[in-house]
């Protein structure tokens, strides 16, 4: 059977604002800010009443009761109650794989369109997750004796008792992801000065994309946020060299500044055919051209836990035979400014391309003035599996509106992972 | 061991003792042991720009399998890259917790003196990351090969930097300087080797030079570095005892056949070291009329010629000059100098020593520096470099090589004889703060013969913990 590939089209997104753990958003729950996201997508591009292909979302958190959430959303919104839906989870690159997903099935002929999205929250999350302190309980609850309690109490670690699943430990090395990332940028020789930098940057370029309306038709206020909540206009290098070190020891360069807070938000993302768009009369912002993801062995190799990137592109571009300095745009996901500047640094690195990825010369270089144009997750906050949509989304409107190009984003996810992908516009 | 004071001033009480009343602190330095890594621990590597060494440099820290870091500097990523070395990222502004075992630096980019700045860059946030026994290589070009002028002086002026950190360096570390003639690019495997191995425990503060090779090996990395002396016959003289002893085990270590020879009066001693090496012993006055001829006749008879001869048997008669008699002076002169010479002449004459053979003499720190009462011995060891420097090219042209080792203060009979304030002098006037081992001139002497080290010929090399004496 032979079948002619279609180009899956970003024909939109929608998200609301992504705000701190714990504040404007800690009663909502992921269905419910979901919801909200698709409820404003759906208004948006007038899709009330449709019956799309499919709606693929998904969360990092999930409570157990919340095991069919995508469906279960769809169901409460205005689509077509006949619109299938599943769920999907890849950590944090969650809604970036969605977004792949939905666009694979589009190009494949097997739907016309398709919703990728995400959400997650950090205020309303599962305790349940942590466990160590699961199976210390279930333990305790075993022995017998008041000394055998008192033992296994003994045992009891203080990490073990916070109950945010976000910043607990990999579940192989019982680092958390910032200790992890913490270990790669002092083996890649990362500057607290040039985290600082890359942070004052994402804030200044977030900033000015809310001032001059970018953000305008890429979100909609939710629970009195109009803005996401992490971003401070007014951060610079200096404010940002004041903060402590969180990660690394007293000597480490990564701050609660240079590193992603904790958020709440979710974001979809609207992908048909090129013809479906066209029935519509919607805008086809950008073609979805290109995707790979890749893992790597950080528990008994030696390679930074979120370095997966780092090869994933490299595979990427030698499939589209492209060059790195050949994209346009490049969205680097800021789990971490350290993450963002390791990644950069293998790229530009001989030692890297030979050894780790056997090839001849170095990736290539990114012009910074090219990277994160509109903020990144160190600004806009980073609802784990909400920031593939938001990129994904403020990309295709950015290769748009600068008549066209090639725009890349990269993601790193736990568990060694990376997802990537390539969109290409042909402007307006 | 002999040394009492390293054994007292290691225990808690000594140490402290010592450490109050500012007494130096001799530190137990690290020896090679066979099959040992050469680098115990990790290597920094970096380079003044334009240097001209970065890929031969990184190809020996990749085939020694040294874990290296490097700044990210394009040049040096490009050269590891090159050299296939997997080398990690040192960044001083983020230096985090790494110490290194070993500093390699790339020089031959200082073209002028302004440029040396460049050398404070790197060792400033560097030096203090050395750890104990570590090893710091500083690599340029020959002054004489420099470009220019400006060239030659910066080039030059590295000699007082690596002396100055040969000094400054504790617990053991130590710091040498190797200058590259323009195409010997390719001929510094084992010289980088010997430096960052612990086989160089006891060198310090020296000048290498090496010189393109007659026989550059086309893969270095697929030699036999466990024994890169099988097959060969290697002759050392006064092998009986001491350093001699010492030189005969290392050479037989790295495998060759060893012939010692001694004087027919410690004939029993020779024999049972060389049954023990499985080597043979040739009982021989090396001041005798005909020992040249009885020595070419032998070697050629028994074992097809030789191809490394060690001159070692060397003896003292101290006095002063004025109450020194004419034997005293004649048989020091006679065995430490004239015999080397003719022994020299019949095995190059005969042809007894075969292609590619290598030549190492054991000079002296005193005749370097002179001490009084050797004036005969003085002027005898002095005898030996000016014999090692101008023999040098003749011996090149049949593809030879010949060199010196000068030893400082060694730990042997001979110097547990001396009277205690000049052996407590000699041991701790020196940047190690005690004497070395025979092992130490043994490891010196079997680096300068071995196949692979073609490039090195006329080098003087001290092994004397960088003394005070003759600096
Ligand atoms: N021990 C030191 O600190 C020190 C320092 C500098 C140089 N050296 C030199 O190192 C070499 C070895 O010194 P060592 O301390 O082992 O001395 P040593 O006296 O223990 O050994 C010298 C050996 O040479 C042999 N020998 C002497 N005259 C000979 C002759 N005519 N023919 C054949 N063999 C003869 C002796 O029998 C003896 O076995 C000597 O050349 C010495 O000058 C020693």
């Amino acid at each position: 059977m032979t079948q002619k590939l279609r180009r899956a089209a970003i024909v939109g997104g929608n998200r609301i604002p992504f705000a701190r753990s714990n504040s404007t958003y800690a009663e909502a729950s992921n269905q419910d800010m979901l919801a909200a996201a698709l409820e404003g997508l759906v208004s948006r591009y007038g899709l009330e009443g449709e019956r799309l292909g499919e709606v693929v979302a998904g969360a990092v958190l999930k409570h157990s009761r919340d095991r069919d959430l995508t469906r279960e959303t769809v169901l409460g919104s205005r689509l077509s109650p006949e619109t299938p839906a599943y769920d999907v989870q890849q950590a944090c690159g969650t809604g970036l794989e969605a977004a792949i997903l939905v666009a694979n099935k589009v190009a494949l002929g097997q739907i016309d369109v398709g919703i990728a999205g995400g959400v997650d929250t950090t205020s309303d999350a599962p305790i349940s997750v942590n466990d160590d302190l699961r199976r210390i309980l279930i333990d305790l609850n075993r022995q017998k004796t008041n000394a055998g309690r008192l033992r296994t109490l003994a045992g009891v670690r203080p990490g073990q008792l916070v109950p945010d699943f976000p910043r607990n430990a990999e579940p192989r090395t019982g680092l958390s992801m910032g200790e992890h990332q913490a270990i790669t940028a002092a083996r890649w020789g990362i500057t607290r000065a040039a985290q600082d930098e890359l942070t004052a940057a994402s804030h200044t370029n977030l900033a000015a994309a809310y001032d001059r309306g970018f953000m305008n038709d890429l979100m909609q206020p939710y629970l009195g946020q109009e803005r996401d909540q992490n971003l401070r206009p007014d951060s610079t290098v200096e404010k940002l060299a004041k903060l402590k070190p969180v990660f690394g020891g007293p000597d480490g360069t990564m701050t609660a500044g240079n590193s992603t807070p904790l958020s709440d938000g979710a974001s979809t993302v609207l992908i048909a055919s090129e013809e479906w768009a066209k029935e519509k009369g919607l805008p086809v912002l950008a073609y979805l051209s290109h995707a790979e993801t890749a893992a790597v062995d950080y528990v008994g190799g030696d390679e930074g836990l979120l370095m997966a990137p780092a090869y994933a592109v490299p595979r990427m571009l030698a499939r589209a035979g492209l060059t790195l300095e050949e994209l346009d745009l490049y969205e680097l996901h800021e789990a971490f400014a350290a993450q963002v500047l390791t990644t950069l640094a293998a790229w530009e690195d001989p030692v890297f391309a030979r050894e780790k990825l056997g090839l001849d010369a170095a990736v290539g270089t990114v012009d910074r003035t090219k990277l994160n144009v509109n903020g990144g997750s160190l600004a806009a906050g980073h609802p784990f599996a909400a920031t593939g949509g938001r990129i994904v989304a403020s990309l295709a409107k950015e290769l748009h509106a600068r008549g066209g190009g090639k725009g890349l984003i990269s993601v790193c996810a736990a568990g060694g992972q990376g997802v990537v992908a390539i969109l290409e516009s042909e402007g307006v | 061991m002999s040394d009492l004071y390293t054994q007292l001033v290691n225990n808690p009480i000594g140490k402290l003792v010592a450490s109050n009343v500012g007494l130096p602190q001799p530190v137990k330095l690290d020896r090679w042991s066979p099959y040992a890594s050469v680098v115990d621990g990790q290597a920094l590597f970096g380079a003044a720009p334009g240097g001209r060494l970065l890929t031969a440099i990184a190809k020996v820290l990749a085939m020694v399998e040294v874990s290296t870091s490097t700044s990210l500097r394009t040049d040096l990523r490009e050269a590891c890259a090159a050299a296939d070395l997997d080398a990690a990222v040192f960044n001083p502004e983020a230096p985090g917790e790494q110490r290194f075992k070993a500093l390699v630096y790339d020089a031959s980019g200082i073209k002028s003196s302004e440029q040396l700045a460049e050398l404070r860059a790197f060792f400033g946030p560097s030096i203090r990351r050395v750890q104990p026994s570590g090893r710091v290589l500083v690599v340029g070009t020959p002054p004489e090969n420099a470009g220019s002028p400006k060239e030659a002086a910066a080039q030059r002026a590295l000699e007082g930097f690596v002396r100055s950190l040969g000094k400054e360096l504790r617990y053991g570390a130590t710091a040498q300087l190797v200058y590259v003639a323009p195409g010997a690019e390719d001929d510094i495997t084992s010289t980088l080797r010997f430096l960052l191995a612990p086989k160089s425990a006891y060198v310090s503060g020296q000048v290498l030079r090496v010189t393109p090779a007659p026989d550059t090996p086309e893969n270095p990395g697929a030699l036999d570095w466990d024994l890169p002396l099988a097959g060969k016959v290697a002759l050392v003289t006064g092998a009986s005892r001491g350093i001699g002893a010492a030189i005969a085990t290392v050479l037989a270590r790295d495998g060759a056949h060893v012939v010692g020879l001694d004087v027919p009066a410690l004939g029993d001693d020779l024999r049972d070291l060389m049954d023990e090496l499985d080597g043979s012993a040739f009982e021989l006055d090396i001041t005798d009329v005909d020992a040249g001829e009885q020595l070419v006749t032998h070697l050629t008879a028994a074992h097809g010629g030789v191809d490394v001869v060690v001159h070692n048997a060397g003896i003292t008669r101290d006095k002063t000059l004025g109450r020194m008699s004419a034997d005293q002076w004649d048989l020091v002169i006679g065995i430490n100098l004239t015999a080397e010479e003719r022994l020299n002449d019949a095995l190059l004459e005969a042809g007894t020593l075969r292609k590619g053979g290598r030549i190492v003499c054991v000079s002296s720190m005193n005749g370097i520096a002179g001490a009084a009462g050797q004036t005969n011995y003085a002027t005898s060891k002095a005898g030996v470099i000016g014999m090692v420097e101008a023999m040098a090219p003749v011996v090149a042209k049949q593809g030879h090589t010949i060199n010196a080792v000068a030893p400082g203060f060694i730990e042997t009979a001979m110097t547990a004889a001396m009277p205690i304030g000049p052996r407590e002098a000699g041991r701790r006037m020196n940047s190690v703060s005690q004497g070395g081992l025979p092992v130490d001139v043994a490891e010196a002497i079997a680096f300068f013969a071995k196949p692979v080290s073609g490039g090195l010929n006329g080098n003087v090399l001290r092994v004397c913990g960088q003394s005070l004496l003759g600096a």
